[in-house]
C-alpha cells in the first residue's frame, strides 16, 4: 500500500437490492477492493437483505427492465412487457441469464460471497429491514453484525468511498 | 522465469483478479506469478491492481486472444 497512509484505504456499500442481475456489482467491486487491499463494508438493507440468506433462489424479472437486452440468434432480443408478465416469463429469463453466466466464466452470486466472507469484507444486516420483512436470524449465514443506519453512517465516515447500490 | 503460474483462462472479471490475489499471499515476497488469462478486461485490470497494491507487474503481453502477466511479489 501507499507508504504516506497510516491505514489501509477503505470502501463502503450499501446493497440495496436482491435479483440476481444487481446482486453482481456489490459482490465484485466489495470482492476486488478486497483484493486490492482495501478494508470493506457492505450494509444489506431492503431486498439487498435476501442476498445473506443461506439458501440464494435469485432470480430476474424483464419487467420494467427496457434496457435488459439478452443475445440471442446472433442479434439481442428484450423482452416486451405483455409477453414478461405471461406466467414463466421470468423463470425462463432467469434460466437463460444462469445458462450465459455459466457460459462465459462469470462467477456465481454464491461464489462471490464466499470470496468476500474469506476476504474479511465487514457485513451489516439492516435491523429494520429483518423486522419489516420478518426475516428470520436462523435463515440468515453467520458473520454478518447485525445494524442500522448509525452503524452504516459511522463507517462511512471513516471510508474512502462510499457506493449505493 | 516464473516461481509460480496461475491459469485463470475462461474466467471472467473479477475472478482473475482474485485467484492472483490469493495466489500471491501465498508467495513469498520477491517470487513472481506467472498468469494466463482470456479476459480482455484484465489487461487493465491487473495494471490496476498492481498500482493500487504496489506488486510489480514486469511483463504483460498479448498473443491472440491470450493474455500473460508476470507479476513480482513486493510486499
Amino acid at each position: 500500500m501507499n507508504t504516506s497512509e497510516s491505514r489501509a484505504k477503505r470502501m463502503s456499500m450499501i446493497v440495496t437490492k436482491g435479483s440476481l442481475d444487481w446482486a453482481y456489482p456489490p459482490f465484485i467491486l466489495a470482492t476486488t477492493a478486497a483484493a486490492m487491499g482495501l478494508e470493506v463494508s457492505m450494509f444489506f438493507t431492503f431486498y439487498g437483505l435476501g442476498l445473506l440468506k443461506k439458501q440464494l433462489d435469485l432470480s430476474i424479472t424483464t419487467l420494467g427492465n427496457s434496457a435488459m437486452a439478452m443475445p440471442m440468434l446472433g442479434g439481442h432480443m428484450a423482452m416486451p412487457n405483455l409477453l414478461g408478465a405471461l406466467p414463466g416469463a421470468d423463470a425462463a429469463a432467469t434460466a437463460m441469464m444462469k445458462s450465459l453466466i455459466r457460459k462465459k466464466g462469470v462467477a456465481s452470486i454464491e461464489e462471490l460471497r464466499a470470496a468476500a466472507i474469506e476476504a474479511d469484507v465487514q457485513m451489516i444486516a439492516c435491523q429494520m429491514t429483518m423486522d419489516l420483512f420478518e426475516f428470520r436470524p436462523e435463515d440468515m449465514i453467520e458473520g454478518p453484525i447485525v445494524g442500522g443506519a448509525a452503524t452504516y453512517i459511522e463507517t462511512a465516515m471513516k471510508s474512502d468511498i462510499n457506493l449505493f447500490i | 522465469m516464473a516461481d509460480h503460474t496461475l491459469d485463470a483462462r475462461g474466467l471472467n472479471c473479477p475472478l482473475p483478479i482474485l485467484r492472483a490475489r490469493k495466489a500471491l499471499k501465498e508467495m513469498a515476497v520477491g517470487d513472481v506469478l506467472a498468469i494466463q488469462a482470456t479476459d480482455p478486461g484484465s489487461v487493465k485490470d491487473f495494471e490496476a491492481f498492481c498500482k493500487a497494491t504496489g506488486h510489480a507487474l514486469v511483463e504483460s503481453t498479448a498473443a491472440g486472444n491470450e493474455f500473460r502477466f508476470r507479476i513480482r511479489r513486493t510486499q
